[in-house]
């Protein structure tokens, strides 16, 4: 059964165009990353899934219309959209006793268990907590709820490195099972490469990459390319070229390695070289097409 | 949080689970709560009110000149009863007043302030509806008015107290100060106040007022002011008439002042006239008063409106 499950999903504010017709379908268990930059329409896409924006087109999370029914939908979908959303005059004990009291699966023995292994104390107020206890805070409460879908909407914004490690692993260790599913947006994408099962580029409002990382693996390869064989190797038409002590790397999609091997070491791109070759080359096929349609 | 790889002691089974169902009612329950933690101010300055004048009120029997009480106890029943009558009405005025302010001020600040810091997206992520925070919220102006009705005749009767024990003390007779402070009487009168022009007279007064709170994206007093000052003045510039500032002024001041009576105990005593008291007829008359039930109407379109608003409302 899809968890999320959009067609023609469209959002305009004004004339500037955040959603331009997407569909989306994420599996139960997947962990999919939604990548783009800043502007790509991927807060608007989870808003819309999350039911605090109006939409155009057809979507249904877990079967229920977001908009509509985002007070019944919110018992099993939770989400931590940035650092800051915790209100800061609560104290720590006031902000379990509240989601114990009008969450029905919301296991607070369970969030006092993650927070036992933080310093985080139940009388302190959020505002004196520094930034990485309330995303752990959050944390904590958010993995106490049984939950079928977790948004994450750039949760680790403004946390340094080791916060950021802890996330992750903690979402997967203590919480991801194959029964939920997690959405994560993000522009830090090699923080969470290990974490995905799936992965889906945004740019202006459009889908241009969605495939599993098993795809990615088997579509996607990349060559260090001596000079001498620079010219044999465009003419197997690299979807990116970038440059790196002094040679250059070759992206390629839907090359075969054997071909690819005789350059030099094939390996799998990173997501954020994928990341970064994907959106030139839309780039350019955008670029293409306005010169076709004005000449 | 550790960092460690370890394994799920217990295996989660999501659909296995039956979680109890929360009723609506302990959902609005603890949305009340909430607004309680956040706003502590709402019991703090009716209580601190109360406090200072208590102390205000101990302060001047204690500096009460002996003869200055036998002068007030030789006065003639009117103005003795006006004498002994006015520090119990101030009481009653201020806890009320600043009760109220309150209560304004909180109304215009609760759709607007979740916004402000960014925490709706927070309440948002939990399974309430937009319709029970806006009624948890609207019903704190009401609780707020009983609170300060508790206070208020704790206050007083704190204050009998002290007077009972400093006219003791001073070996008068206590019979002539009880008979002149009918409490009783003045409690019911004060709910009766509260109920018709405070609860259900101003109830679109304290809609509006969330209304506007979830609906500005800044400076809501000046929205909530503002635009019906200028209806009035344009109205008076365009056509000459004051229809719509009459209209206002009637939601403010009420139909009829017999209706209020309750309401000014201070002025109708001081000139030695017993408070009307609450009788039937007045009952009768102020809920047929048509005025009272297209309020009531306005007041729920208002929290409606303000509910569907905070759907749509985002972080500013």
């Amino acid at each position: 059964m899809a968890v999320i499950e959009a067609r023609g999903l469209r959002k305009a504010f004004g004339a500037t165009i955040a959603l331009d017709g997407i569909d989306l379908r994420v599996e139960e268990g997947r962990i999919l990353g939604l990548i783009g930059p800043n502007g790509a329409g991927k807060t608007t896409a989870l808003n819309a899934i999350l039911g605090l924006t109006p939409f155009q087109g057809e979507l249904r999370v877990l079967e229920r219309d977001p908009w509509n029914e985002r007070d019944q939908l919110m018992r099993d979908v939770c989400f931590i959209s940035d650092v800051a959303v915790l209100p800061r005059w609560i104290r720590v004990s006031q902000v379990l006793d509240y989601v114990a009291g009008v969450h029905p699966r919301f296991d607070r023995v369970k969030a006092e268990g993650f927070l036992a292994k933080t310093s985080i104390r139940r009388e302190s107020k959020v505002r004196t907590l520094s930034k990485g206890m309330v995303t752990q805070l959050h944390l904590a409460i958010v993995m106490a709820i049984d939950a079928r879908l977790l948004v994450l909407d750039e949760p680790t914004l403004g946390l340094d490195i080791l916060y950021r490690k802890q996330f992750y692993d903690s979402l997967l260790s203590d919480y991801f099972d194959r029964k939920r599913t997690i959405v994560v947006a993000t522009h830090q994408v090699d923080e969470i490469q290990h974490v995905l099962t799936d992965l889906m580029f945004i740019d202006r409002g459009r889908i241009v990459l969605d495939c599993s990382m098993e795809e990615v693996e088997s579509r996607y390869r990349e060559v260090m390319v001596n000079p001498d064989q620079l010219a044999a190797a465009r003419a197997l038409k690299p979807i990116h070229e970038r440059q790196a002590m002094g040679r250059s790397i070759l992206l390629f999609d839907r090359v075969d390695r054997r071909q690819l091997a005789t350059f030099g070491d094939v390996r799998t791109p990173s997501i954020a070289d994928l990341f970064v070759a994907v959106m030139d080359h839309e780039a350019g096929r955008a670029l293409a097409q306005y010169e076709g349609a004005h000449r | 949080m550790n960092t460690e790889t370890n394994v799920v002691s217990e295996p989660f089974d999501s659909q296995g689970l039956a979680p109890a169902a929360i009723s609506p009612a302990r959902r609005v329950y603890w949305s009340v709560r909430r607004e309680l933690w956040e706003n502590r101010y709402l019991y703090l300055v009716p209580l601190g009110v109360a406090a200072l004048l208590l102390v205000a009120f101990l302060f001047g029997q204690m500096a009460l000149p002996h003869h200055r009480m036998r002068t007030v106890l030789a006065l003639e029943p009117a103005k003795q009863r006006a004498e002994i009558e006015m520090p119990y009405q101030m009481v009653e005025g201020l806890i009320l007043g600043a009760a109220f302010f309150t209560g304004l001020f909180y109304c215009l600040e609760a759709l607007y302030g979740e916004r402000r810091d960014r925490s709706i997206l927070f309440w948002k992520s939990l399974p309430v509806s937009d319709l029970t925070a806006v009624l948890a919220k609207a019903s704190i102006p009401l609780g707020l008015l009983f609170f300060s009705f508790v206070i208020t005749i704790v206050t007083q009767l704190s204050m009998l107290l002290l007077s009972t024990l400093v006219v003791w003390g001073s070996g008068l007779s206590t019979a002539q100060l009880w008979t002149q402070v009918p409490l009783l009487q003045w409690w019911l009168e004060l709910g009766y106040h509260l109920l018709t022009v405070h609860a259900l007279w101003y109830a679109p007064i304290y809609g509006w007022l969330l209304l506007i709170s979830a609906w500005a994206r800044r400076m809501p007093l000046l929205w909530a002011v503002l635009p019906p000052v200028a209806i009035g003045f344009v109205e008076k510039m365009a056509f000459n008439t004051s229809h719509f500032a009459n209209w206002l002024w009637y939601r403010v001041n009420g139909p009829d002042p017999f209706h209020f009576s309750g309401s000014d105990s201070l002025s109708a005593t001081a000139g030695g006239i017993s408070m009307t008291g609450m009788t039937p007829l007045d009952l009768g008359k102020f809920f047929s008063t048509p005025g009272l039930w297209t309020g009531l109407v306005l007041a729920a379109a208002f929290l409606y409106a303000a509910a569907r608003l905070r759907r749509y409302r985002g972080p500013i």
